[in-house]
């Protein structure tokens, strides 16, 4: 049995703009201890897949289908019941570390509470756990440190308090949703060398979220690339960079800039992701395909091409691919 | 934090003395004086007058006497207009009535409001909001002058649970009336203010990051989003306490609390210089005081803040 079981899930918010379709009948599994990437531009819906998963929609937001995990349904399930999920079992790190720590809050308390509400820890207990934790990540002096406020630590430093904070109660699933992004350059290799770190030491399952396909090439074992709130396709990792077979994947791939391939140009997909409110109809990438003919007016099917690999696509692999 | 509050208390010596100069001048601006009246007075007589009073120096001079009595004998003049009371026992009287039912106003208009508030925030849209915001509409809309009538009618005359006026040393059916009339409007508008704040904290990120660690929705409202949510409370808190200090003439009016707003009101009508003065001055010092206050709480509140 899978740790993470999610299908036909499709997440939908009413604003005032009409019906946006976020995601559109995702299917995903992630068994212990895996690392997945989950790949694409914004608005593509990944972010939403992951509050999905610890039910953190925004109000106007709404779930259908199914997400498992370990066993238990848990989409739309209760507060009651996601709390005891949430932190202790699967842990999430946000984006922004500038403003996903409670500016009002030390440190201590934002991390002490974490232990003392799921693992009935004493405060004094709690602490010490909290500062080795700190240490864990390299933040330096964390003993002394950990009585600061967010706006005393840099961007970075920040990070690694919530990253820190995740693990807390050892998680079995750790969603990372774009922990670099806000980081500087130099920053962002720090924190991914010390996830991908942390992330054999404590053996999690781990979700990446990302747009960054260098990010996920040192990190993840297998990738999900999403466009429009669709999957476009799936596969191992290093399958998927050697020989990308869906139209997105290569423009996606095209614009990763390479050092080691002087001649050859960093290409950026032309055009814009779609407004989801008024998707194009069939395939989302179609009005940005090279490869994109009058069926693509109707989606294609995710289908299996090869033995990891999954694709939605009419053109075939190889036409793609050559 | 210490040194930051002595700083701001001695610029309130320089703000208050500016006070002074600019209401001792307007009022002395204004034409007529304590004892103009419909009977003319006697040039003799209006003279003597005048003289023990003072008011034959030049302005400056009476400032300067004026603020130099007060500075060595914390002496703020005999009343004008009645002869046998001096200006420190007017207020003495007054006083302890307005502080205790202004005090209770601000307490029962800061817990009702920021419990209305926060319970509409937390059922948005729901019958529950919908009550506390019509409420509070109506509330806020209904100024103390009329409140004040309506609630003597409902609860003296046609209920007769409780007196429609007097003080009686501050005994709790005194007190209930007078607090309703002066707390509800502020209460309504702290309660809109609460409102829309918490909405807005409550999409903020850290309360996501907070929701995420699994803590109940009620420790998520109250730990972490409370806080935050309280500041453009606090910001109104100084508005809120003028606007009681004024509404409190009202409230003593209707209710003949004998308050200080009276007292006020009274010296305006009768160009009692003297105790015009001597209130304006307290309302001037604890206005600044409480600026003071607020922005200490400003401080304590949010940690990026530093004196």
């Amino acid at each position: 049995m899978p740790l993470l079981e999610i299908e036909n899930l499709n997440i939908t918010f009413d604003t005032g703009d009409g019906t946006v379709h976020a995601v559109n009948d995702l299917s995903l599994a992630l068994d212990r201890g895996e690392t997945l990437g989950i790949v694409g531009e914004s608005g593509s819906g990944k972010s939403q897949t992951a509050f999905a998963i610890l039910g953190l929609l925004a109000r106007n937001g709404r779930a259908t289908g199914s997400i498992r995990f370990d066993g238990d349904e848990i989409l739309n399930a209760p507060a009651r019941t996601l709390n005891r999920i949430r932190a202790e079992r699967i842990a999430i790190i946000f984006q922004d570390p500038m403003t996903s720590l409670n500016p009002y809050m030390r440190i201590s308390d934002q991390m002490v509470e974490v232990l003392t509400l799921h693992q009935g820890m004493g405060r004094r207990a709690a602490e010490a756990e909290a500062v080795r934790m700190l240490d864990a990540v390299r933040i330096p002096s964390a003993r002394e440190r950990i009585r600061l406020y967010p706006h005393e630590f840099s961007g970075g430093m920040r990070q690694r308090v919530m990253i820190a904070m995740s693990l807390l109660c050892r998680p079995d699933l750790l969603i990372a949703d774009e922990p670099t992004t806000a980081l500087d350059v130099t920053v962002q290799a720090q924190i991914m060398a010390l996830l991908q770190e942390l992330q054999g030491e404590f053996g999690m399952a781990t979700m990446l979220i990302t747009h960054d396909l260098g990010v996920v090439a040192g990190f993840c074992e297998r990738v999900t690339v999403m466009y429009g709130g669709r999957v476009m396709e799936r596969a191992p990792t290093d399958p998927l960079f050697e020989r990308p077979t869906h139209p997105y994947t290569r423009g996606l791939l095209n614009a990763v800039p390479r050092l080691d391939r002087a001649d050859e140009a960093m290409a950026a997909i032309p055009g814009n992701p779609p407004n989801m409110a008024r998707p194009p109809r069939g395939c989302p990438f179609r009005p940005r395909c090279a490869f994109a003919g009058e069926d693509c007016a109707e989606m294609p099917p995710l289908s299996q091409a090869g033995p990891a690999r999954q694709r939605a696509c009419h053109r075939t692999a190889e036409e793609v691919a050559a | 934090m210490l040194s930051y509050s002595l700083k701001r208390l001695a610029i309130a010596v320089p703000t208050l003395l500016i006070l002074i100069v600019v209401s001792f001048v307007l009022m002395h601006a204004a034409p007529g004086g304590p004892f103009t009246s419909e009977r003319e007075l006697p040039p003799e007589v209006l003279a003597n007058l005048n003289a023990k009073y003072g008011l034959d120096q030049p302005l400056w001079r009476q400032i300067v006497t004026y603020v130099w009595g007060i500075l060595t004998e914390f002496d703020f003049g005999p009343s004008f207009v009645y002869k046998d009371r001096t200006v420190n026992e007017i207020i003495a009287q007054g006083f302890p009535v307005t502080l205790t039912y202004g005090i209770l106003s601000f307490l029962v208009a800061v817990a009702v409001g920021v419990t209305l508030g926060v319970v509409a925030a937390i059922r948005q849209n729901s019958l529950l909001d919908y009550l506390a915001v019509g409420v509070s509409i109506g509330a806020q809309v209904l100024p103390n002058f009329v409140m004040a009538p309506i609630l003597v009618l409902v609860f003296t005359l046609w209920l007769g649970w409780l007196p429609g006026g007097g003080w009686q040393g501050g005994q709790w059916q005194y007190v209930i009336l007078p607090v309703i009339a002066l707390s509800t409007s502020f209460m309504a508008s702290i309660a809109r203010i609460t409102r829309s704040s918490m909405l807005e904290t409550l999409n903020l990120n850290h309360i996501r990051t907070a929701r995420a660690k699994g803590l109940p929705e009620r420790r998520v409202i109250l730990h972490h989003a409370l806080k935050p949510a309280m500041l453009p409370v606090i910001s109104y808190l100084g508005p809120a306490f003028v606007g009681m200090i004024t509404g409190s003439v009202v409230v003593d009016v209707y209710f003949s609390t004998g308050g200080i707003g009276k007292a006020f009101v009274d010296s305006a009508l009768n160009r009692d210089y003297a105790v015009m003065m001597g209130v304006t001055i307290l309302m001037g010092a604890l206005t600044i005081l409480f600026n003071l206050v607020v922005d200490i709480l400003y401080g304590w509140i949010d940690p990026k803040i530093r004196y």
